[in-house]
């Protein structure tokens, strides 16, 4: 698009792509099949919850996955903690494929890679108290550290931030934070490399998810822990991660370290989803941000779009959307490890545009009404 | 705001303007474990056309108060004090009749979770037209055409063969979309809208957050916008009252209090919360500690347990003495005002830039 933009590539954060890679995706695929008919029930469909996902952690890097409901994003997640069998793709772990790897195969890396879980009521089982669900993850392993496995926990629960003496407690007893904490401990508890965090903060109080979200950095940032983010909330991936995954419907459509994705978008989505996140103006001097309103909802991942599967909600689609798939690439502009899946994609600046993008019929006619009125 | 105002004495002489006024509510449920004072002493006004925001966190008593003014609470466990003056009609004493005459039709409710808000077994065409036959007893042809034109006007597609539809055939945001225009069909002076947006996707949150921005401006009601998203509320509020453990701890405008808070939980609330253009180097600054229970709520300030400023306020006020919230615009908080301006200058402020 524009020449201007290759300027500031040589400023960029070294650490834009990590000498060492701990966990590379490749091709992910997941699709999950739907099956109908009568007498006899055959797959008559799939939803395609995951389609070709590339993606790249390092050791000790926070990546963060934003998306909305229905993108993929925690299929992702549980497909490289192999909660979930890949359709088609590679993961390697550590330079070991552990795509399809058997029971026995995973056993040394399952330690390795743990994860934290959204909801805190009901990811800790209500019968075991909080010494009991910390442990396990030991028993399981067969892994007895020094000074004894209570030793251990107790030293886990004062890192998180709770009171040691509450080994004994039962999870009722602790409020929606307080479980998230024995949760965070609970995956720490094998010294992992690679934690999954699939919604770790979007079940709290806004109060509260400060605290949690301040653990998590600090626990990455001291103990060197890999972060898969996965989010919503595109304020708090911001601020956990180095670097963002955006996800649309199965698919990565940009991929960038912060700046790039939050000062310098590209894809049309990404200008969307920053565009509506409501935001509490601080200052009168404050740049005005643009205003994208997209129609409808996220089309339904058994039947995509063609092409690209954005184009039915962009307002810059043209014929080569629907019949080409763009690929993920470094587009002109696009700094070092900033890719961008667009055949035509925005300026880098999220300032306001001199029009307005209002694709959703019922505002069109309000607000076209309320100007001419 | 002038508007914003806190009867002391003389509760009856309501403005010409507040078209809604609650004065002292006080709503308490008997629970096996005791009495839950859910709202302690709430006042506040709403003025026709205006939006006033309520932020809180869970159990805040936020949308107690608002299942109150519909009178929705279940009258065997729960007992309500106070008075709350809608259009001049006392609703607190008022019959279930008489309520019956007012809900759906002069006040109406859109709620968080449309799926569960809405019936599965009736058509959504069915859940809309048959409260305006109720109310206004228009015929069924008249009703259908009514709700087809809402069900356009809120951006629903096809509105005519949507109107048959039930609500599973309908993705979320539609089923936001068509809950806007259930309770508009009677075109309603007051609208509640309690967390309208939480379920929603963030693309699909803006839409229907403008949308109802936009709507406002033509049917010209007043709303009262519950959430627990400072974001949220800022884009859509004129007024704003945050509430914490069942009552109401600052008040004013949107603008006065995002920009200047006065109230240390309001302070603790915005620099918590990361925003996009804040520095990702400094951690966030939470506020310790988790919010009371309403069983047992702490003495005097209900925040002064995880307050952070309980040691510049002399003796032991904090935990004995109630404050009380004065009028307009104000904060519940023992803190002289010099004091806030000063703490809120020289270590809340930075914070947030």
């Amino acid at each position: 698009m524009s020449d201007n933009l290759t300027l500031p590539a040589q400023q960029g954060p070294a650490d834009v792509t990590p000498a060492e890679p701990l966990l590379e995706v490749q091709g992910l695929t997941m699709h999950f099949p739907i099956y109908g008919g009568f007498p006899i029930k055959r797959k008559v469909g799939a939803v395609q919850a995951v389609d070709g996902v590339d993606l790249t952690v390092g050791v000790g890097e926070s990546v963060g996955l934003v998306g909305e409901s229905g993108c993929g994003k925690s299929t992702t997640g549980r497909l490289i903690t192999r909660l979930l069998e890949p359709s088609a793709g590679k993961i390697t772990y550590a330079g070991r494929d552990i795509t399809h790897a058997s029971r026995r195969e995973m056993a040394p890396v399952r330690s390795e890679i743990q994860m934290i879980f959204q909801d805190p009521y009901s990811s800790l089982n209500p019968r075991q108290t909080v010494g009991t669900i910390i442990k396990s993850p030991m028993e399981v392993n067969g892994i007895e550290p020094e000074g004894g496995r209570e030793k251990r926990v107790r030293e886990l629960l004062e890192l998180v931030g709770l009171n040691p003496e509450h080994y004994n407690r039962f999870p009722h007893e602790f409020s929606g934070g307080q479980r998230q904490r024995i949760g965070v401990a609970r995956a720490l508890a094998l010294n992992p490399k690679l934690i999954v965090a699939d919604e770790p903060v979007s079940a709290l109080d806004v109060s509260i998810q400060a605290q949690v979200v301040n653990l998590l950095k600090k626990v990455q940032e001291e103990l060197g822990i890999a972060f898969l983010f996965i989010a919503h909330d595109l304020a708090v991936v911001r601020h956990f991660s180095q670097r963002v995954a955006v996800m649309y419907l199965g698919k990565v459509v940009e991929v960038g370290d912060r700046d790039a994705i939050y000062n310098r978008p590209r894809h049309p989505y990404t200008h969307a989803l920053l565009s509506a996140v409501p935001e509490v103006e601080m200052d009168d001097d404050a740049e005005p941000r643009e205003r994208i309103r997209l129609s409808g909802d996220v089309p339904s991942p058994i039947h995509p779009p063609s092409g690209c599967r954005f184009r039915t909600r962009c307002w810059k689609a043209q014929d080569k959307c629907a019949t080409e798939e763009p690929p993920l690439l470094q587009i002109s502009g696009n700094r070092a490890g900033h890719l961008t899946a667009c055949h035509f994609p925005e300026e880098p600046t999220t300032e306001a545009r001199d029009e307005d993008v209002i694709l959703d019929p019922a505002l069109q006619a309000l607000e076209g009404s309320a100007d001419q009125g | 705001m002038t508007t914003l105002t806190k009867t002391e004495d003389a509760p009856a002489p309501t403005g010409p303007e507040s078209f809604l006024s609650v004065r002292d509510l006080k709503v308490q449920f008997s629970t096996e474990d005791g009495i839950v004072k859910a709202v302690d002493g709430l006042s506040f006004d709403v003025e026709r056309g205006k939006t006033l925001g309520i932020v809180g966190e869970s159990g805040s008593g936020k949308s107690v108060t608002n299942l109150t003014i519909l009178g929705l609470h279940s009258p065997r466990s729960t007992t309500v004090e106070g008075e709350i003056v809608l259009d001049g009609k006392e609703l607190v004493t008022a019959s279930e009749r008489e309520l019956e005459r007012l809900r759906g039709n002069k006040m109406a409710m859109i709620f968080q979770d449309p799926l569960t808000a809405l019936s599965p077994f009736y058509t959504v065409g069915r859940q809309l037209s048959e409260p305006y036959m109720k109310h206004t007893g228009a015929s069924k042809k008249e009703a259908r055409d009514r709700a087809v034109q809402m069900l356009e006007k809120v951006g629903i597609p096809q509105p005519k063969m949507r109107f048959d539809d039930y609500p599973h055939q309908f993705s979320g945001g539609m089923r936001q979309r068509a809950m806007i225009a259930m309770a508009l069909m009677c075109d309603p002076d007051l609208l509640i809208a309690d967390e309208p947006t939480t379920a929603l996707d963030v693309t699909v949150q803006a839409q229907i957050l403008d949308l109802l921005k936009d709507l406002q401006q033509e049917f010209g009601s007043a709303i009262i916008f519950i959430t627990h998203d400072l974001g949220v509320i800022s884009t859509m509020a004129d007024d704003l009252l945050v509430m914490y453990a069942g009552r109401a701890i600052e008040r004013g405008s949107v603008r006065e209090v995002m920009r200047e808070p006065r109230h240390p939980y309001t302070w603790g609330l915005l620099s918590s919360m990361p925003r996009l253009d804040s520095d990702v180097d400094e951690a966030l600054t939470p506020i310790p500690g988790s919010p009371p229970s309403l069983l047992n709520p702490p003495t005097g300030c209900p925040f002064h347990p995880r307050c952070a400023f309980r040691d510049e306020v002399p003796g032991t006020l904090c935990t004995d003495t109630r404050p009380s919230l004065g009028d307009g615009r104000a904060a519940a908080c023992h803190l002289t005002a010099e004091q806030k301006q000063t703490i809120f200058i020289d270590k809340i402020q930075p914070r947030l830039r």
